[in-house]
């Protein structure tokens, strides 16, 4: 099982410094305190509307203690826990995309300068440092993703990268497995590996309430060091080990990852794709909840004296109609074009562009696709009934 | 042409039929835009907001309402005849209104229900948008239409540029703004999946299903989002209903309130 194997990559105790230790779950007010000093907006998990959301958590108090989630394809439910776990949920419908890539961003403004002149303001952002609580393994292949996107490519996003220079990221192993979650199969939790200053496991039974702390960086030992801890034990560590295995072991759904590149490109006729497009609304919540949907338009206005001008930068979505608009009209017409190309990015032509698959496995546009499609039973129902294994003659086609 | 020192300012004028006043209003609403508009353009026939009248042709004219009646039928090819560019606002106009409710009745059963007088009524059986009567260049959403939108349309008209005008769904508005979805998080029946963008998202943000005021957005599911709204419990009744508010008329909401009609 692949959860089991990642777990010998996991970083454990090294020389040098505290990397490990136990805190109790009353210092979670401490880490808030101390990363509010240091100037950083702490972001994480509350309850709103329903929900469990990223917003500004100002104290210990705001997280949704007690508090689960129960989700099924197109529904999402809290429900109280028997214990008062911090974290004792999965993912919701916010993902921290919103804060790194946010939905809506001015990129410049331009002042008309005299006759056939004009002046462009350029956006200052002067990034707001950030403490994101609560990341979740997949969350952090996400931004990982999104890292290689924005960062690693010819063209670098200034705002992205100086946004993500300012975040520090505490990390949560994940004690809870919605029904949508599906990490295990995408090789990217429920245990976190990487890409976090500070890494937390809830453990939380009748006798104690505690959280081992797990360091990342310096940044996250720094922090660490401040902190009420006592050293962690064999006993700890196997503990917390125990729980993320249990949640990989609880997942329900999962995703055969094998040549599903192959698989999807090789079946682009098939018969599923209208089916699944006579449910799907082409409504776009899928890709705006997804963590690596990374698709944006820009929008010119002027004001009506034609003086001044700004764009502005948006999420935008696939599946939308506009967004494959060219000359003479756009060129995903129907639900079904639509649909098999957000799928076939996602898990198959992704993996061309950028290495990976774009997929990791969250759930969410499991849970938020208001009529509940799922992409698992979809990836199963094209695998079950494909026609055997059609050679890709040349993939540039696609 | 010899060219003019002074540029003539663009000529607006604004014209009701079948309609609340509603979205012509939210000219007069645009307090903070409105003195940029009239040192933009000659608002030469708005009879809401002032009596006085400069002669036609105009180069915008905006036409709110439905066509109810023969009289109106007529004088809307007059307006077109005078008008270089014309915008439908709402969805009176665009779609036929809250009155097209008659197009799905006997039009005389509601007059004689209605009225103490019926017999001084003289109405169509049916209420049209424009675009059925007159070629309509462009089509402005909303019951009533977003007062940024009309100013963009106008800037857009005035500039000679295509409006700024997104065609998706309330969805996008939704999640931009990081609304929790009432239809997942709360089994509410909303409409924003299907209907076009325009409001803000206002009623999911007051945790209330979208009503769709905006009418169907550029390639609207209608029949798989009544499958899920049987499944959140509403009936056929309920469905038809929930497709036939102010924008009953619009081909897509239209189809499917008759579908679930026929089957209650």
């Amino acid at each position: 099982m692949e959860a089991s194997a990642q777990q010998e990559e996991k970083p454990v105790a090294v020389e040098g410094g505290l990397r490990t230790g136990m805190i109790n779950a009353t210092e979670m007010q401490r880490l808030i305190d101390v990363l509010r000093k240091e100037g950083y907006q702490v972001l994480g998990p509350l309850l709103r509307d329903g929900a469990i959301v990223y917003d500004e958590v100002e104290a210990a108090g705001d997280l949704p203690a007690g508090w689960m989630d129960e989700q099924e394809g197109g529904v999402y439910h809290l429900k109280r826990r028997d214990d008062d776990a911090l974290f004792g949920f999965a993912v919701g419908p916010h993902s921290w995309k919103r804060y790194l890539f946010p939905p809506m961003r001015r990129l410049w403004q331009a002042e008309r300068k005299g006759k056939g002149k004009f002046r462009v303001i350029p956006e200052e952002e002067t990034p707001q440092r950030r403490a994101f609580l609560g990341v979740r393994a997949c969350e952090l292949a996400a931004i990982a993703i999104q890292d290689r996107i924005f960062m690693q490519g010819p063209y670098v996003d200034p705002v992205y990268a100086a946004r993500r220079q300012n975040t520090v990221i505490v990390a949560v192993n994940c004690g809870h497995a919605a029904a949508t979650c599906f990490c295990a199969s995408m090789d990217t939790g429920p245990q976190v590996r990487q890409g976090f200053d500070l890494a937390l496991t809830e453990i939380v039974d009748a006798e104690r309430h505690v959280f081992l702390v797990e360091t990342g960086t310096e940044t996250g030992a720094a922090l660490l060091a401040k902190l009420e801890a006592r050293p962690a034990t064999n006993d700890d560590l196997a503990e917390a080990r125990r729980i993320v295995e249990r949640t990989a072991e609880s997942m329900q759904r999962s995703l055969d990852t094998t040549d599903v590149h192959d698989l999807l490109l090789g079946n682009l006729d098939h018969p599923r794709w209208d089916e699944v497009a006579d449910r799907c609304l082409a409504c776009t919540n899928c890709t705006m909840v997804c963590p690596t949907c990374f698709c944006s338009t820009v929008e010119d206005l002027t004001d009506l004296s034609g003086k001044t001008a700004e764009r502005v930068q948006l999420w935008d979505s696939c599946f939308s109609m506009q967004y494959s608009y060219i000359h003479g009209g756009s060129v995903r017409m129907s639900g079904m074009a639509r649909y098999r190309q957000w799928l076939t990015h996602k898990l198959a032509s992704w993996i061309d562009q950028f290495g990976t698959s774009g997929c990791v496995g969250c759930g969410r546009c499991i849970t938020w696709c208001p009529v509940g499609i799922d992409l698992t039973e979809e990836v199963r129902a094209i695998r079950a009934t494909a026609p055997p294994a059609p050679a890709l003659e040349d993939e540039s086609e696609y | 042409m010899p060219k003019k020192k002074a540029p003539r300012k663009p000529k607006l004028a604004v014209w009701k039929f079948a309609s609340c006043d509603g979205c012509q209003l939210s000219l007069l609403d645009c307090e903070d835009e409105l003195l940029a508009i009239a040192d933009a353009i000659d608002i030469a026939y708005f009879p809401e907001a002032t009596r006085a009248v400069v002669r036609g042709p105009y180069d915008v004219s905006l036409v709110e309402g439905s066509i109810t009646t023969s009289h109106d039928a007529e004088r809307i090819h007059k307006i077109r005849r005078a008008s270089k560019h014309l915008v439908t606002i709402g969805a009176c106009a665009t779609a036929g209104g809250i009155q097209a409710l008659r197009n799905f009745q006997n039009v005389n059963e509601f007059i004689s229900l209605v009225y103490a007088q019926p017999q001084y009524i003289e109405t169509l059986k049916v209420s049209t948008p424009i675009s059925y009567h007159v070629f309509v260049d462009y089509e402005l959403h909303g019951c009533p239409i977003n007062k940024v939108q009309l100013v963009e349309v106008l800037n857009a008209f005035l500039n000679n540029r295509r409006p700024v005008i997104p065609s998706h769904s309330v969805c996008v508005e939704c999640k931009r703004q990081g609304t929790v979805c009432v239809m997942v998080a709360h089994g509410t029946p909303c409409l924003g999946p299907v209907t076009h963008a325009g409001c803000g998202a206002l009623c999911p943000a007051y945790n209330r299903g979208c009503y769709g005021c905006y009418g169907p957005n550029d390639s609207p599911n209608t029949t798989s989002l009544a499958d899920r709204f049987e499944h959140l419990g509403l009936d056929h009744a309920g469905i038809a209903r929930s497709f036939r508010t102010f924008n009953a008329n619009a081909a897509a909401f239209r189809h499917e309130s008759e579908a679930h009609e026929h089957n209650i």
